[in-house]
């Protein structure tokens, strides 16, 4: 088989696999959000905890739960990370620093997972685990909670409640994450990946040389950092690591689990609203920009404009033999499209226009499919302004599925699409007025540039991929990349509750003749346009800079 | 209690549950699972010859010349022709510093390098620079990968062949033998394991 061929069959399978679960998965998510009943087991758990299971949540306090935990989570992580040499399973790795230690803790906390540290040298197998993983899972299920709430905005009316933060947490990791990763981790065992707790195991080679075979649990990890589109990686060469991505097969399950809720989560939002055609227009948008992605990067991979990969003969720097450029073009796509940063090639030395259609990918917010519950709501907040962009253009007071988008509701859309923006081009901004800091670039010229760029769109995005040739772990940029990441994380989801809680309080107005139909073709043109046009004129003049110089160059 | 603080008092709860939970029980489970039902694979491929640990079939090795001066650091490792070369790492092969180059598609250090290497591996395999296969010019993303493309191992036939005294036909074979095809037929790309592929030829008498 050629490896065109085979490069277009697998991205058809993954096509034909991710619709295949849109309408059970989706369906599933929807009946764990919307379900009275509790399961025996989540019954205890809420009595230990303390929480009224069935008391719907003001959206304040659904923020403050949301606040709150994340907040402690930041606390745990950070005293576990900095704990670890007094802990069991620490290997003997070294202490690691404060300012580290904190941009990790909000790394994984805020579902970033963006890496100062190279995981065999500085982390050991228990903070993996207890600290790292777990946090894998609940800012994943966060995500998801916050989508909830905003998509409960749309369905209840006169109502000042959004629902009940705990529950949609425990019921999402419970039921949703903790079955799924048992099953894929299984999986990914049965092809080669580690799990096990063992440190480095030392052996001799046949060239004479010794090696040391590392360990842990590496399964358990690896699938929950795909599947709640997390991203950081056990070792420091993340997907790209044998032991976490043995083969061809595991390549493509990790990219469709890192996929599978995003895309499914449009179903969720139908069968919430009640109209499941609402579900496949959002779906449609999604999965342009994501095939539009895939097919742009995998041609400039394979015609690897730029002198090295010129004098290489091939884009192959940087990528698994085992992969190939088709398969690591259409992981890169998809990592960056959501909110995982999981790399299985490194995007540094991709071709100018490939690395920076990664970058383009991450500005677009993260919403094709996005990040877990995050892609969605950001995708939902572009819609709101592209309904009311089109009641501009007719003069009325826009709706969108019932509920009147007034002044109230704009603000909180449009001081959640400034937010990731400001935050992006000022730290880049700031980063390259300073010589200290424009010094931990690797590369040189434009593609230096490009290289803070990325961070900056990364943490801001709350991706965690990288530019990797980039030296962040010092105090400034530990500090401001943590930074970027916890507002990137958390002023939109404060945006995003207010508006949910101040569209649940609407009384509904029916459809009328100058409704704008929100499930149609010409509604996911305009979403497109609308997504296109936002990111274009707020980016071009960075990317100009970084990639499209070096690419015309 | 004031509300803030129980808030608070509720989320750290939470968290302790949910460690003990996903941070705990589920790893151990998926460990023990793991240990009864795939105990090769959990802990990591590891291969023998003559019943003597030598590395995992996943994690790529280097095959290099004992250094003339060992305590010279500045040396440059030399390959080893009786071996099948593997492709160039950025962590020469040790799996406590697995990643990249990250350098970049135009840069010049990069390009000179591939250049330079492009020359060493057509004199070392005593074939035309052009037709060195670009696997075999460029650093992989892990620095552990264990594969090479078929077309580079084949250019290496003729100089073990030679060195090891045994005939061509019997590499063609191995290479054949340790070639792992895409998977399904469709998924990734396919490549020759160097770790198995050099095992092999080491146990040919």
């Amino acid at each position: 088989m050629s490896s065109t061929l085979a490069g277009w069959l697998q991205a058809l399978a993954l096509v034909g696999a991710l619709a295949l679960c849109y309408r059970p998965l989706g369906d599933y998510i929807a009946h764990l959000l919307t379900s009275a009943k509790h399961l025996r087991a989540e019954r205890g758990l809420y009595k230990l905890v303390g929480v009224d299971g069935d008391a719907d949540q003001r959206w304040p306090v659904y923020l403050r739960s949301v606040l709150a935990f994340s907040a402690l989570s930041i606390l745990f992580l950070y005293g576990l990370i900095r704990l670890q040499t007094h802990l069991l399973l620490s290997l003997g790795v070294p202490e690691m620093e404060a300012h580290q230690a904190w941009n990790t803790a909000v790394s994984f906390t805020t579902n970033t997972n963006w890496q100062s540290y190279s995981g065999e040298s500085a982390m050991g197998h228990l903070v993996q685990m207890a600290g790292l993983a777990v946090q894998n899972f609940v800012s994943a299920a966060v995500g998801i909670a916050v989508v909830a709430a905003l998509i409960r905005g749309f369905t209840r009316h006169r109502t000042d409640r959004v629902g009940n933060f705990w529950v949609d947490l425990t019921r999402i990791c419970l039921r949703l994450l903790l079955p799924l990763s048992i099953l894929f981790a299984l999986v990914l065992v049965a092809n080669g990946v580690v799990q096990n707790f063992h440190g480095f195991h030392d052996l001799a080679t046949l060239g004479g040389d010794t090696q040391s075979i590392p360990g842990g649990p590496v399964a358990s990890q690896e699938v929950i950092k795909e599947l709640g589109t997390n991203g950081g990686g056990f070792f420091n060469a993340n997907s790209a690591h044998p032991f976490e991505n043995p083969n061809g097969f595991t390549n493509w399950l990790e990219v469709f689990l890192l996929l599978v809720i995003s895309f499914s989560l449009p179903r969720t939002f139908g069968k919430m609203v009640g109209d499941h055609r609402q579900g496949y227009a959002i779906v449609a948008v999604m999965g342009l920009f994501w095939v539009a992605s895939a097919a742009l990067i995998t041609f400039s991979e394979h015609q690897h404009a730029g002198t090295a990969l010129q004098a290489a003969g091939g884009a192959m720097e940087g990528k698994e033999q085992r992969f190939g450029i088709a398969a690591s073009s259409l992981f890169a796509a998809s990592t960056t499209l959501t909110s995982t940063g999981a790399v299985d090639s490194f995007h540094d030395s991709y071709s100018a226009f490939g690395g920076g259609l990664t970058i383009f990918n991450m500005m677009l917010g993260e919403i094709a499919p996005g990040g877990t519950g995050s892609g969605l709501y950001g995708m939902l907040i572009l819609a709101i302004v592209a309904v009311f962009v089109a009641g501009l253009m007719v003069g009325r007071t826009p709706e969108y599925l019932g509920k009147k988008l007034g002044g109230r509701e704009m603000k909180f859309a449009s001081l959640y699409i400034l937010t990731t923006p400001a935050l992006v081009l000022i730290g880049t901004g700031i980063a390259m007025a300073l010589p200290g800091e424009r010094a931990g670039m690797l590369n040189s010229g434009a593609h230096g540039f490009s290289e803070v760029l990325y961070a900056f769109t990364s943490a801001s995005n709350n991706n965690g991929s990288a530019f990797a040739g980039i030296t962040v772990n010092t105090p400034w940029y530990d500090t401001a990349l943590g930074l970027c990441m916890a507002f990137g994380r958390f002023l939109p989801m404060v945006f995003v509750l207010a508006l949910a809680g101040s569209l649940a309080q609407q009384q509904p107005v029916p459809a009328s003749a100058g409704t704008l139909p929100t499930h149609k073709p010409l509604f996911v043109g305009l979403l497109s346009s609308v997504v296109l046009i936002v990111v274009g004129l707020t980016y071009f003049p960075a990317l100009a800079l970084g990639p499209i110089a070096e690419g015309l160059h | 209690m004031p509300t803030f603080l129980r808030t608070h008092l509720t989320a750290l709860r939470m968290l302790l549950a949910m460690t003990v939970i996903l941070g705990l029980a589920y790893p151990l489970l998926v460990t023990g699972i793991s240990q009864v039902a795939f105990a090769d694979k959990a802990n990591g491929s590891i291969v023998k010859t003559d019943g003597k640990e030598i590395g995992s079939s996943l994690l790529g090795q280097n095959y290099n010349l004992p250094k003339k001066d060992p305590n010279n650091a500045d040396e440059q490792a030399q390959p080893d022709p009786k071996f099948f070369q593997p492709r160039f790492s950025a962590g020469s092969y040790d799996p406590k510093a697995s990643g990249a180059s990250n350098l970049g598609p135009n840069d010049e250090k990069l390009t000179r390098t591939i250049q330079d290497r492009r020359a060493a591996i057509a004199a070392f395999d005593g074939v035309d620079p052009a037709s060195v296969p670009v696997d075999a010019v460029t650093a992989s993303g892990s620095g552990l990968d264990p594969h090479i493309s078929v077309a580079y191992a084949k250019e290496q036939v003729s100089r073990v062949a030679k060195e090891r005294g045994l005939s061509a036909d019997t590499l063609n074979h191995l290479i054949d033998t340790y070639t792992e095809g895409r998977s399904l037929g469709f998924l990734g790309q396919d490549g020759v394991n160097v770790v198995l592929l050099n095992k092999a030829i080491s146990e040919q008498k």
